[in-house]
């Protein structure tokens, strides 16, 4: 048996990849080139050996901060690109590589232009702005006054003799000065700007309260939207027109003005200035837009042309900046000519990362070579499983619960089958199968198309939902596979039974089939070859029937399912040479569940087998109350009773058994290996290198035999107790399962039968639809979801507790792609 | 309903606890400090903070820094976390918020009028305003000539309306006036945010009465100190005084007969809690009183933290957030002049 185990060829997915603790001594020169090297390696995780510095005290902090300075500068260039609505031309273009100082003077320089751009064009769009402004509060501010002329004609003397020169009119300085002039003269004047319309109201209260209410207020909406300098929107403005009195009044009125941001331009009363004033204005404003359009289709370019290279620089500025942080985790030697690192790396991984080393010394035309040797180490090494497309989603589930602990079994190789088929045991309807299949065929058909940077982006922001639904598609694949052949077996079509092997084994007792549903039926052939008999469906057993069935068929699929688990154990126990595990863990625990579960699943299979009429309840329940009694009608074999007494001492042993010898021995062990340290250190260090890491740890851990005592009685305990309830709690597959069958066949008898009933399009079509609608949206989402998580429940708790320690930490590696993949 | 918060104060203000407890976990901590009174220069500092949650506030800064950029860009996070929690919360936890703000405000109006009767820019004055007391038409204040003009031009539509009745004159404004007017602003400010406390009951009251006398008693310190030496009448010193606290009424008694520090301190060292503040000063001095006081507070405000379901923590997180950027402040001015021996003077460890 031994000698069958060590031939068993190892998996690859079972143990984590064997990793070393390796140290790289690299001379200074040709540091920066070998851990880029490594860095598109990506298979050695730097250990930070400067951790108790901060981060400005260490070697490489100056580049880090350039870098950090160029990263600022590319952002403020797709910031402007974004702004500019240039962001659909950007293609990557690869290019040979620039130096790095090269490029920072580059982006110094393309930084200065745009920033000399932006302050021209801004200054340009400020002028622009103010015509604008001045146009509008003309027009407006004009038929105002016009009006009012008619009104009363007496204003008009003082209001015409708001002279206005035409020279001076681009400052709005000194058009203010301007209209001082007329200042110094009494009676009813008036001041006309525009102002954003959201603050116009409270402009206006605050303009009523400052004159007690000696001032006429007169405003009309602008007609065209004001672009905001600061925010680069468009915002609405209001035209007003104040009419006061009184020189007070007046400073006030401009006080206000400055503080609610009111532009104020003065309006000439006369006609033919106005329209004289319209006029150049006009044409003013036509130049400056012919400027601006100039100035914006420069801008364009240069962005344009920034933004060819964008992607590509900062993905260099990204991998540059991280070879720095990855260099200051590096320490100096004592001539500070070299570099050391130290690092895990997967073993199969040495002769790469060696190679890599030697290309980088090569590449640098370094006079001394890089030195790579492995290291002994105390800590235990990160957990690396080398996935694929396939298995990844896979591990990802194991992984949510806990990352394996370095070369324990991984559950994630049976997970790959048992998880896809316990969900379909609770999902099985061959027609809903059929409509995941369809989804996870598309997902995969699509794969490449959607596995693309962009296209992943853009799923993100569709939602984290869609993008789960990607990463998982072959989850979903074998999910819907397996359903497809559970809901062959339990004959469900969106819940309609189908003859799809044959003929019912069962026909109606006479020829008008009247007493189908009550009296039953008559068996006339060979049982249904494949599932179950479509007869059943609408008899009067067909739910007893159907859960005896799923009942039965969980309570096998659950000892089965925690069974591996225990031998599972076995084999980390073996892996470990851990014999102390092997004998007083898993062998009681081995025994303890066979004997009470194993035992009741036997019993299911005779009673299957021989089709006898047993109640099991009843036998399992008096193999505790009353072991000896006769068990009469419900004997399924000979020996049944002494068996069950057997089975019965067994499990009580077993309770003891795993819960009282190990801790003993192990400080029996304990003191034993203390004293043995008196006598020498040689036997010690022999002993040392054979042992698993994790025991090598506890070597120097203070032996607490009362902690060890609890801890083995609270696994014990758990284990016992366990074993009843992770039973019972694989019912849940069985639950699930008459739910959705439940659910599916009221919405096709419910909804789709009764709208068919009526002889009326409309009806039936409603009736499709809602029928439709229900099934997509309860019955394939929430219904997939819940068995999807009751599924993970059972593989997290019932399967791994028996197994799975699930502490180790991640295998990071320092790779550019990663570092890629987490900035998107 | 005392003692019964625990049944209710989670349907509305259970989402906004936890992420102002969140938040409280960003604070800086005794280690960040000691990085950051290492620094050389303030581009260490600012790659410091970007480890810390001020990180993507200062990240598109350009590489000269100055003192000013870094308060303004741990203000704007201050604020934006404000506003945040401002917008999730519901009655009466908005208008408990509302209150914590109120303080800034008044020191924002006594900011622009003072600078407007020292002819100061007014743009120039709302930069220096803190975002967190700003209101709509807190440019208009310029226009103000005196009291009545301010609070009916102006003031009448803020919050700060009620607390005017009592300094309503028409005299003109001046130095003395307006401080004056913040003394008083304050005071009632005071008042009515404890009453509003009071009026809350539970864990709330209990807290931020305790938080706000001591607000209260060091305001009434700071003013008896300050109006040393000036005109300022026994009588009129004596109205600033906010009436509650641990000092009021018999305390504010004998504050308001000071002559000078060693006479509050006599006055003070009755009091068991404020023994402990004094006594760690020598005779004579009043520099370090300032820092004491923070000390303390930080004390008292850290401890708000250790009961739940009540909104002192609220209170307390913007309390700590100000004093931790008035530390960032303080660093930062001593990295940039060349100060490093004075680093620890001011700076007040939260944690």
């Amino acid at each position: 048996m031994e000698k069958f185990i060590d031939n068993l060829s190892p998996m690859d997915l079972m143990r984590s990849e064997k990793m070393s603790l390796v140290q790289l001594i690299i001379p200074v020169e040709s540091a920066h080139r070998a851990v880029s090297y490594l860095g598109e390696l990506g298979l050695l995780q730097f250990r930070d050996l400067n951790a108790e510095k901060s981060p400005f005290q260490r070697t490489f902090v100056n580049q880090v901060k350039r870098c950090g300075e160029m990263s600022r500068k590319l952002r403020f260039f797709k910031d402007q690109i974004i702004k500019a609505g240039l962001l659909s031309s950007i293609h990557p273009v690869v290019e040979p590589d620039v130096e790095l100082e090269e490029l920072e003077m580059q982006l110094a320089e393309h930084e200065h232009e745009l920033i000399e751009m932006n302050s021209n064009s801004e200054k340009l769009r400020q002028t622009y702005n103010e015509l604008l402004e001045f146009k509008m509060v003309l027009l407006k501010a004009g038929s105002f006054l016009v009006s009012n002329n008619n009104q009363a004609v007496a204003k008009e003397r003082e209001l015409s003799e708001n002279v206005y020169s035409s020279d001076r009119y681009v400052e709005a300085s000194s058009l203010l000065e301007q209209q001082m002039r007329t200042a110094d003269q009494s009676g009813l004047r008036f001041i006309s700007g525009i102002i954003f319309q959201s603050k116009a109201l409270r402009f206006e209260r605050m303009l009523f309260r400052a004159t007690r209410g000696n001032m006429l207020f007169n405003q009309a909406p602008a007609d065209e939207e004001i672009m905001d300098p600061l925010s680069a929107e468009m915002v609405k403005k209001t035209v007003f027109v104040v009419f006061f009195s009184g020189e007070q009044a007046r400073t006030k009125i401009l006080k206000i003005c400055e503080a609610f941001g009111a532009n104020c331009y003065p309006v000439p009363e006369d006609f033919s200035k106005q329209r004289q004033i319209t006029r150049e204005i006009l044409s003013r404003l036509s130049e400056l837009e012919t400027t601006l359009d100039a100035g914006i289709r420069h801008q364009n370019k240069a962005l344009t042309s920034i933004g060819y290279h964008l992607t590509q620089w900062m993905s260099m500025i990204r991998r540059e900046k991280a070879v720095y942080d990855t260099l200051n985790m590096l320490n100096f030697d004592v001539t500070k000519k070299c570099l050391v690192g130290e690092g895990w790396c997967p073993v199969f991984a040495k002769a790469k990362v060696q190679e890599a080393l030697q290309r980088a010394t090569f590449d640098s035309n370094s006079q001394v070579g890089s030195i790579f040797h492995v290291m002994d180490a105390v800590e235990s090494p990160p957990t690396y499983f080398r996935t694929n497309h396939f298995t990844n989603a896979y591990q990802e589930i194991v992984d949510a619960y806990g990352i394996a602990r370095y070369q324990e079994a991984n559950p994630a190789v049976y997970t790959v089958v048992t998880f896809p088929f316990l969900f379909a045991v609770m999902f099985g309807d061959w027609g809903h199968g059929i409509c995941l299949l369809l989804g996870a065929v598309v997902l995969i058909a699509r794969e490449s198309r959607l596995s693309t940077q962009a296209c992943v982006r853009a799923y993100h922001k569709l939602g984290s939902f869609m993008a789960m639904l990607f990463e998982g598609r072959y989850v979903l694949l074998l999910m819907s596979l397996f359903s497809i052949y559970c809901g062959l077996i339990y004959n469900e079509f969106f819940s309609v039974p189908f003859h799809i092997f044959g003929g019912s084994a069962y026909k109606c007792r006479d020829a008008t089939c009247s007493d189908a549903h009550s009296a039953g039926l008559i068996k006339f052939r060979d049982p249904y070859p494949f599932g179950v008999d479509p007869s059943w469906r609408g008899s009067r057993s067909e739910l007893p029937f159907l859960n005896s069935l799923k009942m039965k068929m969980s309570i096998l699929l659950g000892v089965a399912q925690m069974n591996l688990g225990i031998i599972l154990s076995y084999f980390n126990a073996r892996f470990f040479h851990s014999s102390l595990d092997t004998r007083y863990q898993f062998v009681p625990q081995l025994i303890f569940l066979n004997s009470l579960f194993g035992y009741l699943s036997l019993l299911i299979i005779i009673k299957w087998c021989t089709g006898s009429q047993a109640d099991l309840y009843h036998v399992m329940i008096y193999m505790f109350l009353s072991p000896t009694d006769d068990l009469g009608e419900n004997e399924l074999f000979w020996g049944q009773r002494p068996l069950q007494i057997v089975l019965l001492l067994l499990a009580l042993v077993a309770v003891p058994w795993m819960l009282f010898p190990k801790p003993f021995i192990l400080k029996k062990l304990h003191s034993e290996r203390f004293q043995g340290r008196n006598y020498g250190m040689l036997v010690s260090s022999e002993f040392d290198p054979d042992v698993e890491p994790d025991s090598a740890r506890q070597h120097h851990e203070e032996f607490n035999f009362s902690e060890v005592f609890v801890h083995q009685m609270i696994h014990s305990i758990e284990f016992v107790l366990g074993a009843v309830s992770n039973t019972a709690s694989y019912l849940r597959l069985w639950a699930l399962s008459l739910a959705h069958s439940e659910l599916s066949t009221v919405f096709y008898e419910k909804i789709l039968l009764l709208a068919w009933g009526y002889d009326n399009v409309v009806i039936r079509l409603i009736g499709l639809a809602v029928f439709a609608f229900a099934t997509a949206f309860i019955l394939l989402m929430m219904e997939t979801l819940s068995a999807f998580l009751h599924a993970l429940r059972l593989h997290w708790v019932e399967f791994q507790n028996k197994f799975y320690h699930g502490d180790g930490y991640k295998f990071k590696p320092f790779s550019f792609a990663l570092i890629a993949e987490d900035d998107d | 309903m005392y003692g019964f918060e625990a049944m209710t104060f989670n349907i509305h203000g259970g989402y906004l606890e936890a992420i102002v407890r969140g938040h409280r976990a960003g604070l800086l901590t005794a280690a960040d400090y000691n990085n950051l009174c290492q620094c050389e220069t303030l581009d260490d500092i600012k790659m410091h903070l970007s480890a810390t949650e001020y990180g993507p506030y200062l990240q598109n800064e350009p590489s000269p820094l100055h003192t000013t950029t870094i308060v303004e860009k741990c203000t704007l996070k201050l604020v934006d976390e404000y506003k945040h929690m401002l917008c999730q919360a519901t009655e009466p936890l908005s208008t408990f918020l509302e209150y914590i703000t109120y303080g800034h405000m008044i020191d924002n109006v006594v900011l622009i009028v003072t600078g407007t009767l020292h002819e100061r820019d007014v743009q120039e004055l709302l930069e220096k305003c803190h975002p967190l007391g700003m209101f709509d038409s807190i440019a208009t204040l310029a226009v103000a000539q005196n009291m009545r003009e301010l609070y009916r031009l102006v003031l009448v539509d803020t919050p700060l309306a009620p607390y005017f009745s009592e300094c309503i004159t028409s005299e003109d404004l001046d130095d003395m006036n307006i401080e004056i007017m913040r003394n008083t602003l304050y005071k009632a400010y005071l008042e009515d945010f404890y009453k509003f406390c009071q009026k809350l009951g539970g864990a709330t009251a209990e807290i931020m009465s305790d938080l706000l006398a001591f607000e209260a008693d060091r305001r009434a310190v700071n003013i008896t100190i300050n109006s040393i030496g000036t005109e300022l009448t026994r009588d009129d010193r004596r109205k600033l005084y906010s009436n509650f606290g641990l000092l009021y009424p018999y305390g504010h008694e004998e504050l308001a007969v000071c002559e000078d520090i060693d006479q509050v301190r006599a006055a003070m060292e009755k009091y068991p809690p404020y023994q402990s503040i004094f006594s760690r000063l020598s005779y004579g001095e009043s520099q370090m009183l300032d820092k004491a006081f923070y000390e303390e507070e930080v004390k008292r405000l850290c401890l708000a933290f250790e009961q739940q379901f009540h909104y002192g923590v609220f209170f307390a997180y913007m309390r700590l957030r100000e004093q931790e950027i008035r530390n960032l402040m303080w660093i930062s001015e001593c990295v940039a002049q060349n100060q490093k021996s004075r680093v620890h003077d001011s700076v007040v460890f939260i944690f």
